[in-house]
C-alpha cells in the first residue's frame, strides 16, 4: 500500500469511528447481536437459569423459522439492580444491537434507563412493574403483562376457582415480597380488591418481607395468627420454599396457597426441594399454550438441549424469553439493519400471531407494551404444574381447599 | 396480639440468637487474646456450612455428627492460618491486619463460588419439618437442637479457658502479653491455638446454622457484619457478652418483625448497636479500656 492510499484508508477508518458511537458498525451487520441479561446467580438464580434455557435455544429455532442469524451475548445480573445496569452498559459497549431480559422488575427498570440513554432497543422478557413502559421511553418494549393486568387476571381467576370448587373462603392474609415487583402487585391488589365485590373474601392483613430473607419464621407466625382462610402470596422462588416449609413446621393448614400472579410455586426447584409438599399450590400467571405449533418446535429444541428436563417446569420462563428474542429477530429480518432507531421502529411494527404463550398477537402499542396476554390458573398436581382454569384449556380439575399436608 | 404468638416468636428469637452468639463467640475469643479482628469470620462460617452440606450429600452425615470432624478440621485450619499468615502481622499496624483478613475473606468467597457455584444448598434431615409442642408453643426441632449445640459448645469453651492449663495460659497472654513472655509462655503458639479454637467455634456454629438457612457463597459478609454487631453490643473480647449479644439481637429482630414490620428487622439490630455505642461504648459486658 502506498503512503497516499494508506492515508486515505486511515482517514476513512477515522471518519467511520467518529460517526459510529463506541466504534460499533450497526447497519452493515449480517447477524443480530442480542445481549441477554438474566439473574443467573443470587437469590433469583434458579429462575434466571430457567429463562436462559429459552435464550439458548432461540438462535437455532429462529434461524429455522425466519432465516435470521443471531449471536447471543449473555450476561449474569447476579440478581442485583446495580449489576444489571453495569452489565447492560458493558453489553452495549461490546456491540449488542438489542437487549433482552431481565426477569425482575427492578433490574429491568435499570436496564431500560440504560437502553434509553444509549438509544439501544430493549425487549423485556418478564417483568411486571407498570412504570417500565409508562416513562415515555422510545427504545423499551415489553411482551409480558404489567402488574395491573396480572392482578386483574389473577383475581378474576381466583373468582373462577372458587366458583368451580364451590368454596367460600371469608378471609385471606396477603404476604408479598418487598421489592419493585412485590410493591407493584400490592398496589394493584389494593386498587382492584374493593371493586371486586363478587369475591367472597376480605384481606385481613398484609405482611411484607425481604425477598432475600433467609428465615421467615416471624412472618409466617404473624400470618398464622390472623387465622385467615387462605394465603394470598406474591413471592419469588426461595421465599416460597421457605414459607411452605415454615407452614408445615408451624402446623398451619389454611384452605390453600394462591398466588394472584407471581413466580416461585410452578418452578422446577419448588418441586425438587419440597417434593409432595409442593402439591396444591396455585399460581394464576401468564402461561404458555402447550398445543401451539411454535410450542412444539420450541419443546423439541428444549429437549434436545436438556434431555433430562421437562418444558412444563420452564414453560413460562422459556416461552417469554424466547418470544422476546423472536420479536427482535423478526424486526431485524424486516428492517435488514441493526441501526438502533431503524430496529426500534421495526420492533414497533411487530405483528406475530404464531406464538408460544397464551393470548393475542405480539403487537406493541404506542408505549411499547403488548396487550391481551392471557393468564391461566396453574395448580401443582402429581408433582407438575397443570392448567386447571380456564376450563377450555384445563388439563385437570382444580382442588380447593387443599387436603391436610400430611395427606398430600 | 395473642400472647402465644409473642412467646413463640420470642422463643424462636432466643434459639436463633444462641447460634448467632456462638458464631460471635469465636470472633470475640480471637480478638480478646490475639487482638486481631477476624474480618473473614462470616466467610469461615459459610465454608463450615458448605462442609456440612457436602458431608450430608456424600455420607448422609447429620450436621450434628458432622460437627466434630468439621470443628477438628477448622481447628487445624485456624492454627495454620494464625501460625503461618497472621502471626507475622501481630506487630504491624491495624490497617495491615485489616487488609490481610479482608483479602483472606475475598479469596474464600471466590473459592467457594468456583467450587460450589452461586446456587443455594441445604441439608434435608428427617426432623427438619418437625416441631415440639409445649402447651400452645410450637418450637422448631432443628432450632432447638442447634441452640442446644451452641450452648454445649459455649460451655465447653468456658470450661476450657477456666479449668485447663492451656486455657489459663491463653488468658494470661490476653491479660498481659509482656508478662506472659517473661514467664516463658510460647505466646505465638498460644495465639495459634486461640485462633484454632475460635475457628472450631465458628465451625460448630456453621453446622448448626445450616439447619436454619440455606447456604450461598455470598452469605459470608452478612454474617461477618452480624458477628461484629453482636460482639460490639455484648462487649468485644467478652465471651459472656457475645452470647448475650447474640440472644439480644435474635430476640430484638424477631420482636421488631412481629410488632413493626418484618422487612425492617435488621434495622433494629443496627438501632440497638447505635444505642449501645452511645450509652455503653465498651458493650454490655465489656470492660472499659
Amino acid at each position: 500500500m502506498k503512503r497516499r492510499q494508506f492515508n486515505k484508508a486511515l482517514a476513512a477508518a477515522g471518519a467511520t469511528a467518529a460517526v459510529s458511537p463506541f466504534g460499533i458498525l450497526h447497519a452493515q451487520a449480517q447477524k443480530l447481536r442480542v445481549g441477554v441479561l438474566l439473574p443467573r446467580s443470587g437469590y433469583l438464580g434458579f429462575i434466571g437459569q430457567s429463562c436462559q434455557k429459552g435464550a439458548d435455544l432461540a438462535p437455532e429455532v429462529i434461524k429455522g423459522i425466519l432465516g435470521v442469524d443471531i449471536e447471543l451475548m449473555n450476561a449474569d445480573t447476579e440478581s442485583s439492580v446495580d449489576t444489571a445496569r453495569t452489565r447492560a452498559e458493558r453489553l452495549i459497549q461490546e456491540g449488542a444491537h438489542v437487549l433482552v431480559g431481565a426477569f425482575d422488575s427492578g433490574q429491568s427498570a435499570a436496564i431500560a434507563q440504560v437502553a434509553e440513554q444509549r438509544g439501544v432497543p430493549y425487549i423485556v422478557n418478564i417483568a411486571a412493574a407498570p412504570q417500565i413502559t409508562e416513562q415515555g421511553y422510545k427504545f423499551v418494549f415489553r411482551n409480558f403483562q404489567t402488574a395491573v393486568d396480572i392482578v386483574r387476571n389473577g383475581l378474576a381467576l381466583i373468582g373462577e376457582l372458587l366458583q368451580a370448587t364451590n368454596s367460600v373462603p371469608r378471609s385471606a392474609v396477603f404476604m408479598h415480597v418487598n421489592d419493585t415487583f412485590g410493591q407493584a402487585m400490592a398496589k394493584g391488589i389494593g386498587a382492584f380488591m374493593p371493586r371486586l365485590t363478587q369475591l367472597p373474601f376480605k384481606i385481613i392483613d398484609t405482611i411484607t418481607y425481604d425477598p432475600a430473607a433467609k428465615d421467615l419464621t416471624v412472618e409466617l407466625s404473624k400470618a398464622k395468627s390472623t387465622d385467615a382462610d387462605f394465603l394470598l402470596l406474591v413471592c419469588r422462588l426461595n421465599d416460597a420454599i421457605l414459607l411452605r416449609r415454615e407452614m408445615v413446621k408451624q402446623r398451619w393448614n389454611p384452605m390453600g396457597i394462591v398466588s394472584p400472579g407471581s413466580p416461585g410455586m410452578y418452578e422446577e426447584q419448588y418441586f425438587k426441594t419440597l417434593g409432595r409438599l409442593s402439591e396444591y399450590s396455585i399460581s394464576n400467571v401468564p402461561w404458555y399454550n402447550p398445543n401451539a405449533p411454535l410450542t412444539k418446535t420450541v419443546e423439541k429444541a428444549f429437549l434436545k438441549r436438556n434431555p433430562r428436563e421437562k418444558l412444563v417446569f420452564h414453560g413460562l420462563n422459556v416461552g417469554f424469553t424466547f418470544e422476546a428474542i423472536l420479536a427482535a429477530a423478526d424486526a431485524f429480518g424486516r428492517a435488514k439493519s441493526t441501526e438502533p432507531k431503524t430496529l426500534a421502529d421495526a420492533i414497533r411494527q411487530t405483528h406475530i400471531t404464531s406464538k408460544m404463550t397464551l393470548g393475542g398477537p405480539i403487537k406493541f402499542n404506542e408505549k411499547g407494551q403488548v396487550e391481551g396476554i392471557g393468564s391461566a390458573c396453574v395448580q401443582n398436581l402429581d408433582l407438575i404444574p397443570k392448567v386447571v382454569l380456564p376450563a377450555n384449556a384445563a388439563e385437570a380439575k382444580p382442588v380447593f381447599p387443599a387436603p391436610y399436608y400430611k395427606k398430600a | 396480639m395473642p400472647l402465644d404468638l409473642v412467646l413463640n416468636v420470642v422463643v424462636s428469637g432466643v434459639l436463633t440468637g444462641l447460634v448467632y452468639g456462638l458464631m460471635a463467640l469465636g470472633l470475640s475469643v480471637i480478638f480478646g487474646v490475639v487482638r486481631v479482628v477476624n474480618f473473614a469470620h462470616g466467610e469461615m462460617m459459610t465454608i463450615a456450612m458448605y462442609a456440612a452440606t457436602v458431608l450430608f450429600a456424600a455420607l448422609g452425615l447429620d450436621p450434628f455428627v458432622a460437627m466434630l470432624p468439621i470443628a477438628a478440621a477448622f481447628f487445624v485450619f485456624g492454627y495454620v492460618l494464625q501460625a503461618g499468615l497472621i502471626n507475622p502481622f501481630i506487630t504491624r499496624p491495624e490497617h495491615s491486619q485489616f487488609m490481610l483478613l479482608v483479602a483472606v475473606a475475598i479469596v474464600m468467597v471466590n473459592a467457594m463460588l468456583m467450587i460450589f457455584g452461586p446456587d443455594a444448598r441445604n441439608v434435608q434431615v428427617s426432623y427438619q419439618l418437625e416441631s415440639f409442642e409445649v402447651g400452645k408453643l410450637l418450637i422448631d426441632k432443628a432450632r432447638v437442637y442447634a441452640a442446644g449445640a451452641a450452648v454445649l459448645a459455649s460451655a465447653s469453651l468456658f470450661a476450657f479457658f477456666r479449668f485447663t492449663l492451656t486455657g489459663k495460659a491463653i488468658r494470661a497472654c490476653a491479660d498481659n502479653y509482656l508478662g506472659a513472655k517473661v514467664v516463658g509462655l510460647d505466646v505465638k503458639r498460644l495465639y495459634a491455638l486461640t485462633f484454632g479454637v475460635g475457628a472450631a467455634c465458628v465451625a460448630v456454629a456453621g453446622c448448626a446454622m445450616v439447619l436454619l438457612v440455606e447456604v450461598t457463597p455470598s452469605l459470608g459478609p452478612a454474617y461477618t457484619l452480624l458477628a461484629f454487631v453482636i460482639v460490639i453490643v455484648g462487649g468485644l473480647g467478652s465471651m459472656g457478652g457475645a452470647l448475650l449479644g447474640g440472644v439480644l439481637i435474635g430476640v430484638s429482630e424477631a420482636l421488631a418483625g412481629l410488632f413493626i414490620a418484618p422487612s425492617a428487622k435488621s434495622m433494629f439490630s443496627f438501632g440497638l448497636l447505635i444505642l449501645v455505642l452511645l450509652l455503653r461504648p465498651q458493650g454490655l459486658l465489656g470492660k472499659r479500656s
